[in-house]
């Protein structure tokens, strides 16, 4: 027991370093690598290489109304601002590349899906200003307020994506791990715990009295787990995925981006609307790249993995269910975070 | 191994709460108010915005004279704008003599200021009570680095009625010395703190 706790613990442990050095913008504890002069290597160029393509926004967007040629330049810088601005937070690498790790999907369907949330995402954006800014004349603060209702709805919906990876995910997991167990148990020598186990659980089954029949030993203490059987892993597989896809693309898609919202309304004040419009998105577009690139790393990471995996018959297979289930547990982790707040995402002063 | 996944959850919770880039620029200037028996009251501070945030703020506000705001029209998103940086400490921190000092919400005479496209946000903000500091440090940056704070290069900060023996200093940031960065790489607590590194630094010290 205690054994295959801290195998899931180092699985887990290894996902969030894994996830921590994929992200840029997570991987500031970095700063403690280089004592040099400069703030933050490579995390600092990242903010540096933003501040100074956003700043150049808002002179291009002034000089557009003179110029038209200078609308050119705005879509140019405003694809480059994307591609780093999505090197920061909000625009989902982290959850996006968690689903697909647990998903097993191909790095096909997350290019699909990068590209997919990045086009919601610059819609919302421009469905906010455009209704609360040029139909309704709402205030900054009004537009604020939309947008934290929007993000609760969003996190909480990355909430549940991770609750119901976890359940299936995790639910397979432990059932694998049971039944390994159950086989090898007399010569690991864990009968006494596992038997206690047994009875723990047998007991809350007849309490709940769920009405299923349980042969099966393993299954039976995955479904005391949640009160409920699991679905198998396939099911969320298959040719359905982009309806199962579809979840996470409003998840993460659907919080604006404030930088986004800020451009739009600074455009808007400069009459030129929809020189904004085409410029939130060309950055979507921008975003939508670096998306999808951090989502292929960690397909290609999670095929090397079950590779490895295959070459370990029993082990193996436990192994890249704990990954999967790892992942889906690094999605609430998200989820929970950005729901109390504990981590901000973008905010927006004055709002 | 418990080991090293305690590393990875701290690593991992250390980095979480920061990392965004500036999408709001600041210039700041800032008044120390002193009382007249050399006890230090308050910080007055002035922050000019940038044309975006200026734009994006100004969004839904009604004016009489097209181009132009007054202080009154301006007075609704001055409150909104004030209330909204309470929960971070008007990104402003003071440590008197080594230890940090609360300050208490600004005085009810804040306003905004609108000028060449560009709005100035003036409010005070008083010390819990007067007080005498031999060493006093006043910080203003955004630890979650969403607003970037610059010092203005002229007169950014001055003294209002300290006495005559107290010297002023400022430290502006992106000057990050080596001997800094080395404290910080020592010391990772102060690495969770993100925004700290582009501080301005006040100090005033007085015999």
């Amino acid at each position: 027991m205690v054994r295959a706790l801290l195998k899931c613990v180092f699985v887990i442990g290894c996902f969030l370093l894994v996830l921590a050095t994929l992200d840029p913008a997570l991987a500031q504890f970095g700063l403690h690598a280089s004592p040099g002069p400069e703030p933050g290597g490579f995390a600092g160029w990242i903010l540096a290489e933003q501040a100074k393509f956003y700043l150049q926004l808002s002179s291009l967007i002034r000089a557009s109304k003179a110029d038209g040629s200078a609308a050119y330049t705005l879509l140019g810088i405003s694809f480059i601002y994307g591609v780093f601005h999505a090197a920061g937070p909000g625009h989902g690498k982290a959850v996006i590349s968690s689903y697909m790790i647990a998903n097993d999907e191909t790095w096909r369907r997350g290019v699909i899906l990068s590209f997919a949330s990045a086009v919601l995402q610059a819609f919302t954006a421009i469905a906010i200003v455009g209704i609360a800014a040029v139909l309704l004349g709402a205030t900054a603060h009004a537009m604020g307020n939309t947008v934290r209702v929007i993000e609760i709805v969003s996190y909480a919906l990355i909430v549940a994506i991770g609750v119901r990876l976890l359940w299936v995910k995790g639910g397979s997991f432990l059932r694998l791990l049971r039944s390994e167990r159950h086989e090898h148990h007399h010569d690991h020598g864990h009968a006494h715990d596992h038997a206690h186990h047994h009875h723990d659980h047998g007991h809350a089954h007849h309490h709940h009295d769920h009405g299923h029949d349980h042969h099966h030993h393993g299954e039976e203490e995955a479904s005391a787990w949640g009160h409920a059987h699991a679905p198998e892993p396939q099911e969320l597989k298959g040719p359905h995925w982009f309806r199962r896809g579809f979840a996470a693309i409003v998840a993460v898609g659907l919080r604006p981006c404030s930088g986004a919202i800020i451009v739009l309304v600074f455009a808007l004040a400069q009459g030129l609307f929809w020189i904004g419009v085409a410029s939130t998105f060309v950055m979507g577009l921008g975003t939508a790249i670096t998306v999808a690139i951090v989502a292929t790393i960690a397909v290609g990471a999670r095929g090397f993995a079950g590779r490895l995996a295959k070459a370990k018959p029993g082990a193996g297979l436990l192994i890249v269910r704990g990954l999967e289930t790892a992942a889906a547990a690094v999605i609430i982790v998200f989820g929970v975070a950005l729901l109390t707040g504990y981590m901000v995402s973008e905010r927006l002063m004055g709002v | 191994m418990m080991r090293f996944f305690l590393a990875a959850l701290v690593s991992l919770a250390f980095a979480l709460p920061a990392a965004a880039h500036p999408h709001v620029w600041v210039k700041a200037t800032s008044e120390l108010v002193y009382a007249p028996d050399g006890s230090i009251t308050g910080i007055r501070e002035h922050w000019t915005f940038d044309d975006m945030f200026t734009a994006f703020a100004l969004q839904g506000v009604e004016s009489k004279e097209k181009g132009k705001y007054t202080r009154e029209e301006l007075a609704p998103i001055a409150k909104v704008n004030v209330e909204s940086i309470k929960d971070y400490d008007y990104f402003t921190y003071a440590t008197v003599d080594g230890k940090k000092s609360p300050l208490g919400d600004p005085l009810p005479d804040y306003s905004f200021d609108y000028k060449d496209e560009m709005l100035t946000l003036n409010f005070t903000l008083p010390f819990k009570q007067p007080l005498k500091a031999k060493s006093l440090k006043i910080e203003v940056y955004d630890p979650t680095y969403f607003i970037d704070f610059e010092l203005a290069k002229e007169t950014p900060v001055s003294l209002v009625g300290a006495p005559t023996d107290c010297k002023l200093t400022t430290e502006l940031p992106h000057e990050m010395t080596y001997a800094q960065g080395k404290t910080l790489s020592d010391n990772p607590e102060a690495a969770t703190n993100w925004g700290a590194f582009f501080a301005n630094k006040i100090m005033v010290k007085c015999p």
